[in-house]
């Protein structure tokens, strides 16, 4: 049985037809474009908030986004425990709304960065990281001008003790320093996911890493992890 | 109804015609075509038709030297918004590249952004979904703190710009030399792919047909911004800022969902983007290409400033608008499909009979003009300029490389070259711009970008290049060498090249010494284009590109399309695996007139461009195709700039991790700075299994093309050349990865891998 990726369009997005490609083409699964102004998702499995620029990141990233008509249903499936995914803008979208705590802050160079970067995987206890091994070290890119991951000394505290870090920016061999932190997050701090679990947002872009014509494959471990955990489910 | 001037107009006559950049002879004509005066709306209407950015009309003569034909062209040279090429499986290629120079050099953020806009939307009237862009731009040097300003915004203009809308900026080249100071260049390249089916026109037909305007509401940005382009940059330019559009990317990606979504559903009789001269332009060229007349009541046209006369609203170039013809029944779908994309749509008008264009204004007819007399190729008018051989070449000719001091230290050199601007590593640029969205870039870090085309086995590599400093010193061959590099660039990636786009940079074309650059280097490039098969798909002319100092290098850039039929075969310009052999295919002369080893050293810029047998450069290009295309090959490079040492260099660092290699090859009859550092043209350093190489080279001497080996892939992180070099290359890239941001005062915030 095919899984049902359900990838909300806002007028901006721009990585939502790459989302699709990598779950819908490269995994083979049911991958669909739910338009913002939908009142609803359907049937759905997962939802990903694609990448882009929502409403041109006119006002603050994001903070348009989600007053969209969709969103009070995204809310909804999320807070019955479906899981959601924000990648990039998605993530700032997930902030914005009160899924996921902390704000995304511009750059520390104040400048636009897209490369590819190492990130480590914190916790590989969770839907979105089952297929990773906790330390493992994937080469993932990122293109952003506002992912300088920020939060309250609390906050920080707290995703640390519960163990909501997913990724953090790292060289090569999985020492995470200053140096390899693009953006000037906190704590080098690459993606997160809420205390239930089933919301995550990440700055990496995994679906640009996740087609061997591109030589680049990390980050089709994200969406292989959220594929494997309906499996139980449906044992 | 009769025409109407409206009180507070002023009066036309031949100052204000003047005022508006016509000559006394052109006033004349308009004049004879109109049997009258004409009305100050269509005053203003005839000044940006027949301005030099929209009529070509002292470059169209020599541009239709070149060939324009080919068995893949699926549109002709300028019949279209953009060039059209034919890739198989039912799909063509949209491409056209296009200077931004002047906006840019008085309002660089909003001039680039802008550029990169306009370009995108001349590739999606077409009904192709972009899938890249490049640039190439051109600066004065790093150390005047104007120059910062400009290259720091022209970057940030396109990344924004291009980031937001959704488009990898996947290639392009950025040069500095003292002669863009005030006059930078920012030209702009987009590709895009359509299926056959789905190519839409800029054409109005059919009688009663809609004429319909969407996107963005209409301003006073941007009003003259063609006439501006057709004059030099001068003190008063700055004044001039107000001419330069404003970029909303986000509008236009919500342009460019619905007009392919309107495309597709086949809603759409003609489409024309508003570029330069906005609605006067798309009305009247849409009319002329269909034979057909137009009205239309500014009236309904949206205004997002109050009071504006139709004079304004006519030569107004806000950005991100189209003008539509579509059936009267196709309305109501069209107001549907851009109302979902939260976009304005509104019919303003209606295809006539006939061929004058009517515009109406609060009720009144305030301009009506035979829609052929403006266009380019029918009435707008047509020039060529007198020509004189530049003085300056008689000097650049008398150097003697044989006066040059012998360097001692070579090491010295190769490091002052690594740290040239116009060598090292353009990260700082190239990591601003979003390479990789809509994830098709395998590889944007080479010779030429390769994007892979979904759902087909097949790639693009794409390339824009030119060395000006080549065509200066000699423009007939440079124009040949800015083709035929660009050329090899894109076989380097394993692509066979196919057509190009070209954006001519000059300066003033009434200067004979200027349009001798001009006709030389028109004539170099068509013969390149004949013997290489790449025909010329359309691009643009930039001229008066002049600041009161002097006028910039004759920059001719190419636009190069390449395609490669297996992407498995797309080869890397780095060195993959120690104990590959090193081989170097072409003669090497070490020629070193116009090189940037006889500028950064010598700082001199002299000599003649080197030579080029356009014969043997076709049969190098094709050799490389036939040797990939048999599996043997697992690196190439162009040797261009800073000649066979930095080409080595560049090879060994790759992307990320650095190879070393040990050169055994010597020179005997060279001097060893010419050696390395010449740049002859016509070269490629490949690299190849052990096993590979004797086949390589039986290969070549059956061809008669001279490859040499020069040595072998190493382990460690050294290149080492016999007798004369010996460099840590960890070193070498902090010299190549650095140059940039230390001159930019930004070292601390880059840190090498």
């Amino acid at each position: 049985m095919k899984i049902k990726f359900g990838i909300v369009v806002f007028p901006g997005s721009n990585c939502d037809h790459d989302a699709q490609y990598v779950t819908g083409s490269i995994l083979g699964q049911e991958a669909r474009l739910i338009w913002h102004k939908e009142g609803s998702l359907g049937d759905i499995d997962v939802v990903i908030l694609p990448g882009g620029f929502s409403y041109g990141d006119y006002l603050r990233c994001g903070a348009i986004a989600r007053f969209s008509p969709i969103m009070k249903d995204v809310v909804r499936f999320a807070q019955e425990g479906g899981p959601v995914l924000g990648i990039c803008n998605g993530f700032q979208i997930l902030t914005e709304a009160g899924l996921l705590p902390g704000v995304l802050l511009q750059n520390r160079s104040l400048k636009f960065v897209c490369e590819y970067v190492h990130v480590r995987v914190e916790n590989a206890n969770t839907r979105f990281t089952g297929a990773c091994t906790k330390g493992e070290v994937l080469e993932i890119p990122i293109a952003h001008g506002e992912g300088n991951y920020f939060a309250d000394e609390d906050t920080l505290q707290r995703l640390q003790d519960q163990e909501q870090i997913l990724l953090r920016y790292c060289d090569a061999e999985g020492n995470v320093t200053d140096r390899s932190n693009p953006n000037g997050s906190l704590l080098n701090i690459a993606g997160i996911i809420n205390e239930q679990g089933n919301v995550a947002g990440m700055m990496p872009h995994p679906e640009r890493a996740s087609d061997p014509v591109l030589r680049h494959i990390d980050g089709k471990k994200i969406f292989d992890s959220l594929v494997e955990s309906f499996v139980p489910a449906l044992l | 109804m009769n025409l109407t001037t409206s009180l507070s107009e002023p009066i036309v006559n031949l100052n204000l015609a003047l005022e508006h950049g016509l000559s006394a002879e052109e006033y004349d004509r308009i004049l004879q075509i109109l049997g009258r005066v004409p009305t100050y709306t269509e005053l203003g209407i005839y000044s940006v038709m027949w301005s030099e950015h929209c009529s070509y009309k002292n470059s169209i003569a020599m541009l239709k030297t070149l060939p324009r034909s080919g068995a893949k062209l699926l549109v002709g040279a300028g019949a279209e918004n953009a060039g059209l090429v034919d890739i198989g499986d039912g799909l063509a290629v949209a491409f056209k590249i296009e200077s931004h120079n002047h906006p840019s050099a008085v309002e660089p953020y909003q001039g680039a952004a802008t550029g990169v806009g306009g370009i995108l939307r001349d590739i999606f009237t077409m009904g192709a979904r972009p899938i890249a862009a490049l640039n190439s731009l051109r600066f004065g040097k790093l150390d005047n703190d104007r120059v910062r300003y400009l290259f720091k915004n022209v970057v940030k203009g396109i990344g924004d710009y291009g980031n937001s809308f959704g488009v990898p900026t996947v290639a392009g080249e950025v040069y500095f030399e003292t002669c863009y100071t005030a006059n930078p260049l920012v030209n702009a390249m987009a590709v895009g792919i359509v299926e056959h089916g789905n190519v839409a026109k800029a054409v109005a037909k059919g009688e009663g047909n809609l004429v319909m305007i969407v996107g963005s509401s209409t301003g006073r940005d941007g009003i003259h911004g063609a006439t501006f382009a057709s004059e030099e940059i001068s003190e008063e330019s700055e004044a001039k800022r107000p001419s330069v559009q404003v970029g909303d990317p986000f509008t236009e990606k919500l342009l460019l969902e619905a007009t392919l979504e309107a495309i597709k559903a086949g809603l759409i009789v003609g489409i024309q983007d508003m570029g330069a001269a906005g609605l006067t332009c798309s009305t009247t060229e849409m009319s002329a290409k269909g034979k057909s007349g137009m009205t239309i009541d500014l009236d309904r046209v949206p205004l997002r400033e109050s009071e504006m006369s139709a004079y304004e609203i006519m030569l107004s170039e806000s950005q991100e608008r189209m003008l539509l013809v579509v059936k009267p029944e196709h309305e109501v779908e069209i107001l549907k499909i851009f109302g979902k994309w939260d976009l304005h749509a509104v019919t303003i008008g209606r295809v006539e009979k006939g061929n004058r264009v009517r515009v109406y204004h609060h009720g009144k007819l305030k301009a009506d003009v035979p829609a052929p007399s403006l266009v380019l190729g029918e009435g707008a008018p047509v020039y060529i300029r007198d020509t004189r051989e530049p003085e300056y070449l008689k000097s650049t000719r008398r150097f003697d490389p044989e006066t040059l001091p012998e360097p001692e230290d070579l090491k010295k050199i190769l490091f002052k070259l690594l740290g040239s601007p116009n060598i090292a590593s353009k990260r700082w640029v190239t990591r601003q711009y979003d390479s990789m969205v809509r994830t098709n870039t395998v590889d944007f870090s080479g010779d030429a970008a390769v994007i892979r085309i979904k759902g087909s086995r097949k790639a693009l590599a794409i390339k824009t290049d030119c060395n000006a400093r080549f065509v200066y010193l000699n423009p007939r061959k440079g124009g040949q060498i800015a083709v035929a590099e660009a050329a090899r660039n894109v076989v380097c990636t394993g692509a066979k090249p196919i057509a190009i786009t070209n954006c001519l940079n000059f300066g003033n074309p009434y200067d004979p010494e200027v349009y001798w650059q001009f006709k030389e280097a028109v004539i170099g490039i068509g013969e390149a284009c004949r013997i290489l098969d790449t025909p010329v798909t359309g691009g643009n002319v930039s001229f008066y590109n002049e600041s009161p100092e002097a006028a910039v290098y004759p920059t001719p850039v190419i636009g190069m399309l390449g395609l490669l039929e297996d992407i498995d075969q797309a080869l890397s310009y780095a060195f993959q695996d120690s104990g590959d052999d090193v081989l170097l295919i072409g003669r090497t002369g070490g020629h070193v007139g116009g090189s940037e080893y006889l500028h950064v050293e010598h700082g001199m810029v002299a000599g003649d461009a080197p030579d080029l047998d356009l014969t043997y450069e076709r049969s190098v290009q094709e050799l490389l195709l036939e040797l990939n295309k048999r599996g043997l090959l697992r690196s190439a490079h162009d040797c261009s700039e800073g000649g066979l040492a930095i080409t080595l260099v560049e090879s060994c660092l790759g992307p990320r991790i650095s190879r070393g290699v040990n050169i055994e090859a010597q020179s005997d009859s060279l001097r060893p700075d010419f050696w390395l550092f010449g740049e002859d043209q016509s070269r490629i350093i490949i690299s190849c299994a052990p096993t590979q190489t004797r086949e390589i080279l039986r290969i070549g001497r059956e061809r008669e093309i001279d490859i040499q080996t020069l040595g072998t892939v190493q382990e460690g992180s050294r290149l080492v050349i016999k007798g004369l070099l010996d460099v840590d290359l960890e070193e070498a890239r902090r010299a190549y990865e650095l140059a940039i941001p230390r001159l930019m005062g930004e070292i601390d915030e880059v840190s090498l891998t």
